[in-house]
């Protein structure tokens, strides 16, 4: 063992090396996006708060960007998009829940093989076209024969969440049939050879051994309903108000953001800015959700 | 410990109640059904409603001509092309910066802290609101960079939007490639990037052009950025992608949606059941793709 060994390629070729710096750099890309987003948001509504004070903007309860007097309680568009996004998720969970359990407990192969792809259709209609349908299916012919064209307007946080909660319930169905599927058969054989109903099993055994991915596919939906646009933009109206009324117009964060991009607005002006801190508002709200989705999966999964 | 006493008991405390179990397990089993029921009635009311309201709109004139201030006359050629042109720029900027980062995150990435950042930041950019998005196209491409806002802007936005979703949708395909695969070239003597090239690439295929056909879909329905970038707008001229005004199908519909008049309403429903058409395409197309990416595939 005295000679060296002899090399053969001791090195890696200089080309091997640049291909997976460029691979790297691709992959760091998304670093970027993000200090891109949080720069903007940051830099835009540091100025925003020069001319309106924080305490006005998170404790205010009226916004009024467009008529004089201006007013920037920015609780007036949470509570809005809130209001959307609990009407959602009260339509969603339940469907999306149910749909899950159908396709993993009950749905002969044959059954999900139709049904799964047609969910999967209703995720990929685009949002506008949900908002179309909010707009002239949903209130006029549904909603207002049904509430009385007196307690409803054409607008409503009614008409906007049932909307989002269409588009969001694939969502929940998805990924908690996802988690119920993984549950091992054992446990439900187990269950059955103690006497259990199908019923039972699914309540007791299967639902809560899938609760970490089922918590974090209705985080995830919320996440969705808060950032949910065009469905909302053509459904809820414009006029933010803080309200738990849910046959009231009202205006959520993305509408405004909407809203403002339509109109004439000059780059510099305290409206151009006002977008930026709702901007940032909303990344925070939806970033906080992500996290904590993630979160839920890690600490609450149990592993079998 | 407990064990003894079970005989002891009475023999009527346990009361199986089969009867009561069972009919509660078909009455959940009915709101499984119920439920089911309800998605499919909502999808088939908005197919029939859209259509009902687009059948009069819908014709070669509406598909060729350009928006006009009467609906009787409104086309949507502008906006196709608009939406062709930013389908095309979408595909080419993340096609290979996704499959890149994805190659580096399933193949090359060591599990190291930077790495784990790196997974963790875009598993969270796909949880972003797509407005955001539109925030930063607007302060970066269309001001810092000043392509002002045109089809390039709008592209380069809906590319980092899409992004994730391609890196997410190519590591899965990636990882569902069998290790043996790998061994198999390394044992050929490949290098890692050979291996990578000639051996997981074209297994993982079908599974990346899947996604990111899909992902294509999403920009050219995405229409909440665009607006930021400027898409909202009364254009009558086929857009060019570097400058000028421009406008896209689902901001089109949009526009014709925010009209009280009926007329409106139909040319917006005619502009949907085109989108939908085009989805159907695209989707038509990722399933085309995987069954003819897979056929020398086999494990």
């Amino acid at each position: 063992m005295t000679a060296p060994p002899i090399s053969l390629t001791h090195r890696r070729p200089i080309s091997e090396r640049i291909i997976e710096r460029l691979l790297f750099a691709a992959a760091a890309l998304g670093v970027l996006t993000t200090l891109g987003i949080v720069a903007v948001l940051a830099f835009e509504t540091f100025e925003f708060f020069l001319e309106v004070s924080p305490i006005e903007f998170f404790t205010g309860t009226r916004w009024s960007a467009l008529i004089k007097p201006q007013s920037w309680g920015v609780l007036a568009l949470v509570s809005g998009t809130v209001l959307v996004a609990t009407i959602a998720l009260v339509i969603a969970i339940p469907l999306g829940l149910l749909a899950a359990v159908l396709l993993a407990e009950y749905a002969t192969p044959r059954v999900r093989n139709v049904v799964k792809p047609i969910l999967e259709t209703i995720a990929g209609v685009p949002t506008i076209v949900l908002g179309f349908f909010g707009l002239n299916f949903i209130a006029p012919q549904v909603l207002r024969p049904l509430l009385g064209p007196d307690n409803i307007g054409v607008f409503s946080a009614l008409s906007g969440g049932i909307v989002v909660g269409i588009l969001i319930t694939p969502l929940i169905a998805s990924i908690s049939e996802d988690a119920m599927r993984a549950v091992p058969r054992g446990m439900r054989e187990g269950a059955y050879a103690m006497g259990a109903t199908k019923f039972e099993v699914i309540r007791k055994v299967v639902f809560p051994a899938a609760l970490s991915g089922i918590m974090a596919s209705i985080i995830l939906a919320m996440s969705r309903a808060i950032g949910e646009t065009m469905a909302v933009v053509l459904t809820v109206g414009t006029k933010p108000q803080l309200t738990f009324d849910p046959t009231e117009s009202v205006q959520t964060m993305t509408a405004f953001i909407v809203q403002i991009s339509i109109g004439e607005t000059a780059q510099g002006s305290i409206e151009y800015k006002s977008l930026f801190a709702v901007g940032a508002t909303l990344f925070l709200l939806t970033f906080v959700l992500n996290l904590l989705s993630g979160w839920v999966v890690r600490r609450f999964r149990t592993a079998y | 410990m407990a064990a003894a006493t079970p005989a002891a008991r009475p023999a009527t405390r346990f009361e199986p109640a089969l009867m009561r179990r069972k009919l509660s397990g078909t009455v959940f089993y009915g709101a499984c059904l119920a439920a089911i029921g309800l998605l499919l009635l909502t999808l088939v009311a908005l197919l029939v409603d859209v259509f009902v309201r687009a059948a009069p709109w819908l014709d070669v004139d509406f598909l060729t001509g350009v928006p006009s201030s009467r609906p009787a006359r409104a086309g949507i050629l502008p906006a196709m092309v608009g939406t062709f042109e930013i389908g095309l720029i979408v595909g080419a900027v993340t096609f290979p910066i996704g499959v890149a980062a994805a190659i580096y995150l399933a193949e090359y990435a060591a599990d190291s802290r930077l790495n784990r950042l790196l997974q963790t930041n875009i598993s969270n950019l796909a949880g972003v609101p797509s407005i955001i998005y539109g925030i930063l196209g607007l302060a970066v491409f269309v001001r810092a960079l000043a392509l002002g806002p045109t089809i390039l802007s709008a592209a380069l936005t809906l590319s980092l939007l899409i992004l994730p979703v391609v890196i997410i949708a190519s590591i899965e395909a990636l990882k569902a490639v069998p290790q043996a695969q790998r061994e198999g070239a390394y044992a050929l003597g490949a290098s890692r990037w050979q291996m990578v090239r000639r051996s997981v690439l074209p297994a993982a295929a079908p599974g990346i052009m899947t996604g990111i056909i899909l992902a294509m879909a999403r920009a050219i329905g995405e229409a909440a950025p665009l607006i930021l970038i400027g898409a909202f707008t009364f254009v009558t001229f086929l857009p060019n992608p570097i400058e000028g005004q421009y406008t896209v199908l689902p901001i089109q519909i949009y526009g014709w949606a925010t009209r009280p008049q009926a007329d409106f309403q139909g040319i917006s429903a005619a502009a949907i059941v085109v989108v939908l058409g085009l989805m159907l395409v695209l989707n038509g197309l990722a399933l085309v793709v995987r069954a003819r990416l897979s056929r020398h595939i086999q494990w």
